[in-house]
């Protein structure tokens, strides 16, 4: 599903983010990304959906290789892939509903294909009755799913999340984590990146620790293993 | 491209260009002064040229056949000039062909000159036409220096004068041309430059999601091309309404005017297709300028 070769990243400005990954995650996996601050965790998601394109090395997604992948292919890519933020990403001015068919309308779905898809995922997130709300007028939580529902809505392979439950109490992140393991159960490959320890360490993944741009650890059933 | 997207572009184009209000009425304002200029020079160049080209077709040398040359002698100094490069076509015309003409172009006045016809004070004459009227020149300084040449005649002054004339004005409008079309460019990218930062993180949203950068350029194309179109309503109405009045005018109150201004249709319909196709061209242009940095994500 997604496999890493030697992979090096170093930005502009001199930065070595990525200092020679190797990785495989099989189709329909849940992984932890774990590590400190600056470690190279974002930058490692980023190249998957080559928002960052790797200084060396080859990195292959549901079979392509990205190195020789063309611009104007980059979209395919990402309708394979869906996306989740910690700072959720949704256009304040449209409602509930017009942020997840958002996604769909930019990749040309028919009305009717966007309405059946977009009643769908907020059925999945629990907020269809929520669906003429402004994102301003919802918990963080509750963005946080309509966030999800966007990334999810055309039925990706493989859902990115970069630190989901960043911005929300615990409480609501117990809440994210329940729908990220419903919609793993479902076939799709999660891979997500976190600082939250106690998730980490009560619901049991694989556990990638970066640290330094490099793979620290890589554990089946693994433990978060630094102090929060 | 789907019609329910192409339709969705342009609503998005008419949106943006509704939203930022003034800076578009800028632009617009921008194309209308820059398209009108163009509009007036474009038209006083092609008046310009068509006058000129008349006037050129007019450029001759007449070379005064010295009055003892025998037969013998005018062929040769014919055969001499053909010779003479750039040279495209020598015509004789006798004395007697020269009064006639004379006569006639002086109308009744010149029934007073009929009693010349016995005393013929005019000369044999070689008509000389250059394949480039601008030639006339250099071709005149040489064959003055020709065997039975009295003196050689042509319209110095008026000649150099009209191709100065043409030349720098030719230039000129040309530069004011394209600082105006830059001008009105660089308004363009920047109003929709606006556009493009106020919809940043909807432009990286789409991105994420997997748009193709076409479906994102296309309403700001649109834009574009929208403020060009509407820049050149105004400019257009002026200059077939005026260009018609003028025409009007200068042909009824001079009618023996000796020059022909190019008719008004289907000139007008040109200028005005012209300037629908620059209005859009800088619009387009410059919505690509302004665009290309954002769609890198
Ligand atoms: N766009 C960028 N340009 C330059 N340096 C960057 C950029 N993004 C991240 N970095 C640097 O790369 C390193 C890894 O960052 P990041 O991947 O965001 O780590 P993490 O997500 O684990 O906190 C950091 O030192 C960071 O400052
Ligand atoms: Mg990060």
């Amino acid at each position: 599903m997604i496999e890493m070769k030697d992979v090096w990243k170093t930005y502009p400005n001199g930065v070595k983010a990525v200092n020679g990954i190797d990785i495989k995650i099989d189709k329909g996996e849940f992984v932890y990304i774990v590590g400190p601050s600056g470690a190279g965790k974002s930058t490692f998601i980023k190249m998957i959906y080559r928002e960052e394109r790797p200084t060396k090395g080859q990195i292959v997604v549901n079979g392509t290789d990205l190195s020789k992948l063309k611009e104007r292919q980059v979209p395919r890519l990402r309708r394979h892939i869906g996306i989740v933020f910690q700072d959720f990403k949704l256009l304040p001015k449209l409602s509930v509903y017009e942020n997840i068919a958002f996604a769909l309308e930019v990749i040309e779905e028919s009305k009717p294909n966007i309405r059946k898809r977009v009643m769908e995922a907020l059925d999945l997130v629990s907020l269809k009755n929520k669906a003429r709300f402004l994102p301003d007028e919802l918990s963080g939580g509750e963005q946080q799913r309509v966030s999800i529902a966007r990334a999810i809505v055309n039925n990706p392979d493989v859902l990115i999340t970069d630190e989901p439950t960043g911005n929300l109490d615990p409480e609501t992140a117990w809440g994210i984590m329940d729908l990220l393991e419903e919609i793993n159960n479902k076939g799709t490959t999660v891979l997500m990146a976190t600082h939250n320890k106690e998730i980490v360490n009560t619901i049991k993944k694989r556990v990638i620790a970066i640290e330094s741009g490099m793979i620290a650890r890589d554990e089946i059933r693994g433990e978060y293993g630094y102090e929060a | 491209m789907k019609l329910r997207t192409f339709g969705r572009h342009w609503k998005e184009g008419i949106k943006n260009l509704a939203r930022n209000g003034w800076m578009s009425f800028a632009s617009v304002s921008a194309v209308t002064v820059t398209l009108l200029l163009v509009g007036v020079f474009v038209a006083l160049l092609l008046n310009l040229n068509e006058v000129g080209s008349q006037i050129e077709d007019d450029v001759e040398v007449r070379v005064f056949i010295d009055l003892t040359a025998k037969e013998q002698q005018q062929e040769a100094l014919k055969q001499k000039i053909q010779g003479v490069p750039k040279v495209s076509s020598v015509t004789f015309q006798s004395k007697e062909e020269g009064l006639k003409q004379l006569i006639k172009s002086l109308g009744d006045e010149g029934k007073a000159f009929s009693s010349l016809e016995k005393e013929n004070p005019l000369n044999d004459v070689f008509i000389v036409k250059t394949a480039n009227p601008q030639d006339t020149i250099e071709v005149a300084k040489e064959v003055k220096n020709f065997k039975s040449v009295e003196k050689v005649e042509y319209a110095k002054d008026t000649v150099e004068r009209l191709f100065k004339v043409m030349n720098v004005s030719r230039n000129v409008g040309l530069g004011l041309i394209i600082g105006l079309l830059f001008t009105a460019m660089f308004l363009i990218a920047n109003t929709i430059k606006i556009t493009i930062v106020a919809r940043k993180r909807e432009i990286e949203i789409m991105k994420l999601v997997g748009a193709t950068n076409w479906f994102i350029r296309w309403p700001f194309l649109i834009e574009g091309v929208l403020i060009g179109v509407l820049g050149a309503v105004i400019p257009i109405s002026l200059l077939v309404f005026g260009y018609d009045y003028i025409y009007t005018e200068i042909t009824t109150r001079y009618p023996t005017l000796f020059i022909d201004l190019l008719p008004v249709y289907p000139f007008v319909l040109q200028l005005a297709g012209l300037l629908v196709l620059i209005g859009m061209i800088i619009g387009v242009w410059g919505s690509f300028t302004s665009m290309r940095k954002f769609l890198r994500v």
